[in-house]
């Protein structure tokens, strides 16, 4: 079959000046680990009518951009069936990550977008979706299980199967959103972490790919593998995938690399002559096989 | 398409009256080399260099250029919401620029004037700018333009282009916007066709076999991308690099670029400023990761950007137009031409693979 070729024409209006972010205002922030280098910021924008000019599928990204700061290229957590807000989850990193995680509701800031590709969802339909994440890379992912389970998406999906693991329970991302898809029976949930002494923790205990291994369904036409992580569990996951027969076109990865523009234009995110931002973030196994090696 | 002449004597009157409706920019000589300045009132470009040491670039895409603007003063209602500034978006006349430097604002233009995505002041430029090319008589020992998708009389990316005679120019037009500047000047002398389209291409001929440096670059979009990035010569070709960034600083073609904000007081701007993919910040993750954490890395992919990614994603050529100005400033003589056909002959050629 064709390899996926992921469309990345951009839906809904845009503003002339593809550099110009839209206004907002932090409705919120959340710490979501107990490390508190992760936070959940919810942002209202301040002129209602640029929600719609932000129409987004999950999988985008967006540019956040703080005045005086600079910008940060980040996945949108939220889901485009939630609506009156954006939801971003910022590790505390670097210049305009860690000051961000000073800010407070209602601080002004801006968002550019919606930039980038987005999962396959057409492509997805009537099939077997695996999610797979680590880390705090579950961020699309919480976009993409949210898009799922909205009672106007679910029927489009056969089984769809979570696996998601953090180094301790403490980290891992919307505990209490995974608590609640845990009871659910139109969704398959195998938490993990990579360790507890926590007696009371019910769910799996093993690093990504061991989990992977023992849970995921089998690969075939009708299933398709989403991998977001940290590079080394990508690279153990990837043997797993195999020997369970996933072909290289039916497990998608959403990459990162250090981004400015975000549409093309700087010339850094580069994979051969595919950018990260723009051709990208979501690219099939198949797709990078065919690039250097630049991420 | 017509031809004016315009004699020399009434050059200098002709800028003057383009200065009322135009900002003019031309080559100016800045200590032993020239560069592209705008003009003050009264300046009169300097046509006595082969070519300048910066490429024009800079008239279109400015090394620093402010994007936007706000204030932090939280007295005021906009604060921390970014505006756009002041446009000054004035008429350009580039006077004197080279046929192989207008093509390189071709090449790039397929960068920033997207299907998806437009950028409004590249392109805002790009727009307010006339070519006033001036073909080149005496090509150097390192430009091979000819080979390289341009050449000393090519005319893509020029609205008008100059030809050097004893004591006046013809001037093609090659273009509307080329027209309305030679009006603009009062140049208007049309002369007879056929005898200066002769003596044009008498002098064409001319230039083209002063050029001795040829590239080869047939090959190019036939190899695999990965075979060739996997090649084994880039780290001879890398060994004497010291990532210093000149050659894509001068280069017409390059055009990659950072953006940052700056802040003095509650007033702050957010700019782009050239950048390069020379440099280790350039790809560096904020987690301390670098997909081009070697010299080699970035040696690398400048040239399989310009030599086969950009041929890959358009189909236009390379992204080079042989200005040679790479090869005249690299202080340790790293030589595209030589790159290029390493590039070109990989696979084909056994014995040159050493």
């Amino acid at each position: 079959m064709e390899p996926a070729k992921l469309t990345n024409h951009k839906k809904g209006g845009r503003l002339e000046n593809p550099y110009l972010p839209y206004p907002v205002r932090i409705d919120d922030v959340i710490v979501e680990t107990e490390d508190k280098n992760l936070k959940t910021f919810k942002l209202v924008f301040l002129n209602p009518e640029d929600e719609n000019k932000f129409a987004y599928e999950a999988g985008q990204f967006a540019e956040l951009s703080v005045a005086g700061q600079g910008e940060i290229p980040i996945g949108i957590a939220s889901s485009p069936t939630e609506k009156g807000f954006l939801m971003f989850t910022v590790n505390k990193v670097g210049l305009v990550s860690s000051y961000m995680h000073s800010m407070q509701a209602g601080d002004i800031m801006g968002v550019r977008g919606p930039l980038g590709n987005w999962y396959p969802w057409e492509q997805m339909e009537g099939k077997n979706v695996v999610i797979i994440g680590g880390g705090f890379a579950f961020t699309t992912l919480r976009s993409a299980i949210i898009y799922m389970l909205d009672p106007a998406n679910r029927k489009k999906f056969n089984e769809i199967h979570v696996i998601y693991g953090a180094r301790t329970p403490g980290m891992l991302l919307y505990r209490d959103e995974l608590m609640e898809w845990e009871k659910r029976d139109d969704i398959h949930m195998h938490i993990t972490v990579d360790g507890t002494d926590d007696p009371d923790w019910q769910y799996n205990t093993g690093f990504v790919p061991t989990i992977t291994e023992q849970k995921a369904p089998q690969g075939n036409d009708d299933t398709y593998a989403i991998v977001c992580g940290p590079p080394i569990m990508i690279k153990f996951t990837q043997p797993v995938l195999d020997n369970l027969g996933y072909d290289h076109d039916h497990i998608i990865m959403s990459l990162e690399n250090r981004m400015k523009c975000g549409i093309g234009m700087c010339g850094r995110c580069n994979l051969g002559k595919e950018f990260v931002c723009k051709d990208g973030p979501i690219f099939t196994l198949l797709e990078i096989n065919q690039t250097p090696k630049e991420y | 398409m017509t031809i004016i002449r315009i004699d020399k004597k009434d050059w200098a009157p002709g800028l003057e009256k383009l200065n009322s409706s135009y900002r003019l920019f031309g080559p100016v000589k800045e200590q032993d080399f020239h560069n592209f300045k705008e003009l003050a009132k009264g300046e009169q470009p300097d046509f006595n260099c082969l070519n300048t040491r910066l490429s024009p670039k800079s008239i279109v895409q400015p090394q620093s250029e402010i994007m936007l603007e706000f204030t932090l003063d939280e007295s005021q209602a906009d604060h921390h919401i970014m505006k756009e500034p002041a446009v000054n978006d004035k008429p350009r006349a580039v006077l004197g620029i080279r046929p192989c430097d207008a093509k390189a604002f071709q090449l790039v233009k397929l960068n920033f004037d997207t299907l998806e995505h437009k950028d409004v002041y590249w392109l805002r430029n790009y727009e307010a700018s006339t070519f006033v090319g001036l073909a080149c008589d005496n090509p150097c020992s390192a430009c091979f333009c000819s080979t390289a998708g341009s050449g000393p009389y090519n005319e893509e990316g020029l609205d008008v282009l100059l030809v050097n005679a004893e004591d006046h120019y013809l001037a093609k037009t090659l273009t509307p916007k080329g027209e309305a500047l030679l009006k603009s000047a009062g140049w208007q002398a049309t002369i007879e066709p056929g005898a200066a389209e002769a003596q044009i291409a008498a002098q064409q001929k001319s230039a083209e076999e002063r050029i001795q440096s040829r590239v080869y670059t047939d090959n190019l979009r036939g190899q695999v991308t990965n075979e060739l990035y996997e090649a084994p010569f880039w780290e001879e070709v890398a060994f004497a690099c010291i990532n210093c960034g000149t050659c894509t600083y001068l280069c017409p073609t390059c055009w990659c670029f950072d953006i940052q904000d700056e802040v003095h007081g509650c007033a702050g701007v957010r700019m782009r400023n050239w950048d390069s993919c020379m440099y280790p910040l350039f790809t560096l993750h904020g987690a301390g990761h670098n997909p081009r954490g070697t010299k080699t890395h970035r040696v690398r992919q400048r040239f399989m950007h310009k030599l086969k990614y950009y041929v890959d994603k358009y189909d236009n050529g390379i992204q080079c137009v042989g200005c040679g100005r790479c090869i005249r400033f690299c202080p340790v003589n790293i030589d595209i031409r030589d790159v290029i056909d390493k590039m070109n002959t990989y696979g084909t050629c056994q014995v040159d693979q050493s």
